[in-house]
């Protein structure tokens, strides 16, 4: 038997990351992995992003409860860090805004009262890094997110399924990567 | 069941042992077994060939074992099936010292694609194999045990000297991503003086408790969203790579009364990067012989997307 095997890190773009909403188990058991399926149907486990840490604030009532905003050309995420993930939210804590940080983290979802469905990001590891390594990530999600697009009118289980839930507009996935690609192209010339 | 045909099989199989044995007695057993006390075709014959090989005092391995001769000949990064039966030719590449009473011989076989852990059990009976000696193994089980496969060499098995010489590949595989994490067991650590392995909380898995050396290392996890790769950097790199020596490190750790201080900084400056490594492939790990990070924006790349994305919209 196959032991434990890691999950690829997915590189998603803030705006399509906000979009998702459909969470899903993969097998009955409690103890099965949970995914988020996003518009293009990437199934997210866990996912890597690199962008702006633009605001970071402790909203913990008794104990450090720390959110930190992390902005890529599309949109910001929210990555939230309290008690177990104790490095995160030191980080958090410490970090000047804006900086460059790299997020290696786990999508989770809450449910507001009205029904709306809020991703957030469950950091493991956050990393202060440097300008060109968040070039590299814009265009790593940006061909990642082509790729996806590219394939969203076959059947695979997963593609049919995010086509059904989300009535995916490829079109506007497409334009969100160009967006991308663009502000990097301008700071390239720049 | 014939009975003739079962019989004639059997005798044929005995006599190829060198026994001679009467087609009538066998006949004679079958034919009580099967008309008078109803035992299932397969039972009688297991029963009517214990029969004789007691008889004659043959061991069963023997008996048995001719039968799986035809065992395929397979090359050592092929194998991926647990409980598979091959035969493999290849160069000892090592020889560990062992120290498990029934353990003959342990070490690493290799061919052109590559090396596998082999163990060979004193109760195989079987020859020595030497060092940078080219074998066949015959008839040898491959066996998976956390998450790696091995050679086990039992007494069915049997080892051929062979002449050639066969170069061990070393495959080097190419892998770009980010790191993303940086497993336990990386940093600064203690290695047994003996044997070489690191050891877990002071002792080592084979000697015990040992005066450990000091070791710098980084298991590391790279990512490229796809698929992941797992990856070991060795000490000169790792000083290179994290700006920091083996005697910083242990200083560093002294200081704070914790190794873990160590593992910390390796985070804190090389974790969510992106890296090309190479190196050849040892089971999961990539074993780095090269590494540098990736900072620069391939441009045409960026020109090749834009107009993909534009094509598109």
């Amino acid at each position: 038997m196959r032991g434990y095997v890691r999950e690829v890190a997915q590189r998603i773009f803030a705006q399509e990351f906000r979009e998702s909403n459909l969470s899903f188990k993969d097998g009955d058991d409690i103890y099965a992995p949970q995914y988020l399926l996003t518009p293009t149907a990437a199934k997210v486990n866990r996912l890597f992003i690199v962008g702006t840490l633009t605001e970071t604030e402790d909203i913990g009532t008794e104990t450090e409860y720390w959110r930190g905003r992390v902005s890529d050309p599309t949109g910001s995420f929210l990555v939230y860090a309290g008690q177990y993930q104790p490095e995160a939210a030191q980080m958090l804590s410490e970090c000047e805004t804006p900086s460059f940080v790299a997020v290696v983290g786990k999508p989770t979802t809450f449910t507001t009262q009205e029904g709306d469905i809020i991703t957030s990001v469950r950091p493991e590891s956050i990393n202060v890094v440097d300008e060109g390594t968040r070039d590299l990530w814009v265009m790593d999600t940006a061909e990642n997110t082509l790729d996806r697009i590219e394939v969203l009118d076959e059947t695979q289980p997963n593609i049919v399924k995010a086509n059904e839930h989300y009535n995916t507009d490829k079109k506007y996935y497409v334009e969100l990567v160009l967006k991308a690609l663009e502000s990097l192209e301008e700071e390239v010339i720049r | 069941m014939d009975i003739k045909e079962t019989a004639n099989n059997i005798r044929a199989r005995f006599s190829e042992l060198g026994l001679d044995i009467s087609i009538d007695e066998i006949e004679e057993r079958l034919e009580k077994l099967l008309t008078k006390f109803k035992v299932p075709e397969d039972e009688a014959y297991r029963s009517v060939v214990n029969y004789f090989l007691k008889e004659h005092n043959v061991s069963k391995n023997s008996f048995y074992s001719s039968n799986q001769f035809d065992v395929p000949q397979m090359k050592i990064s092929d194998l991926s099936e647990d409980g598979q039966w091959v035969s493999i030719k290849g160069r000892i590449a090592q020889l560990w010292e062992n120290s498990h009473e029934s353990i003959d011989q342990v070490g690493l076989i290799g061919d052109e694609t590559g090396v596998i852990k082999f163990t060979k059990w004193k109760n195989a009976n079987l020859p020595e194999v030497a060092e940078d000696k080219t074998y066949t193994f015959k008839n040898v089980v491959v066996n998976e045990w956390n998450e790696k496969f091995q050679l086990n060499l039992n007494k069915t098995s049997s080892i051929v000297e062979e002449d050639d010489e066969i170069e061990i590949g070393t495959s080097v595989i190419t892998f770009t991503g980010a790191m993303v994490d940086i497993q336990t067991g990386s940093g600064l650590i203690k290695r047994c003086p003996e044997c070489n392995r690191a050891l877990t909380k002071g002792a080592c898995n084979e000697h015990g408790k040992v005066n450990g050396i000091y070791d710098l290392r980084i298991k590391a996890v790279f990512d490229d969203g796809f698929s992941i790769q797992e990856a070991i950097i060795g000490r000169e790199m790792t000083e290179k790579l994290a700006d920091i020596s083996l005697d910083n490190a242990v200083a560093m750790a002294a200081d704070a009364l914790d190794q873990g201080v160590v593992h910390e900084h390796l985070m804190k400056t090389l974790n969510g990067r992106y890296y090309t490594i190479s190196g050849s492939k040892l089971e999961r790990y990539i074993l780095v012989d090269e590494i540098y990070m990736e900072t620069e924006l391939n441009k045409e790349r960026l020109v090749e997307l834009i107009s993909k994305a534009q094509e598109l919209v």
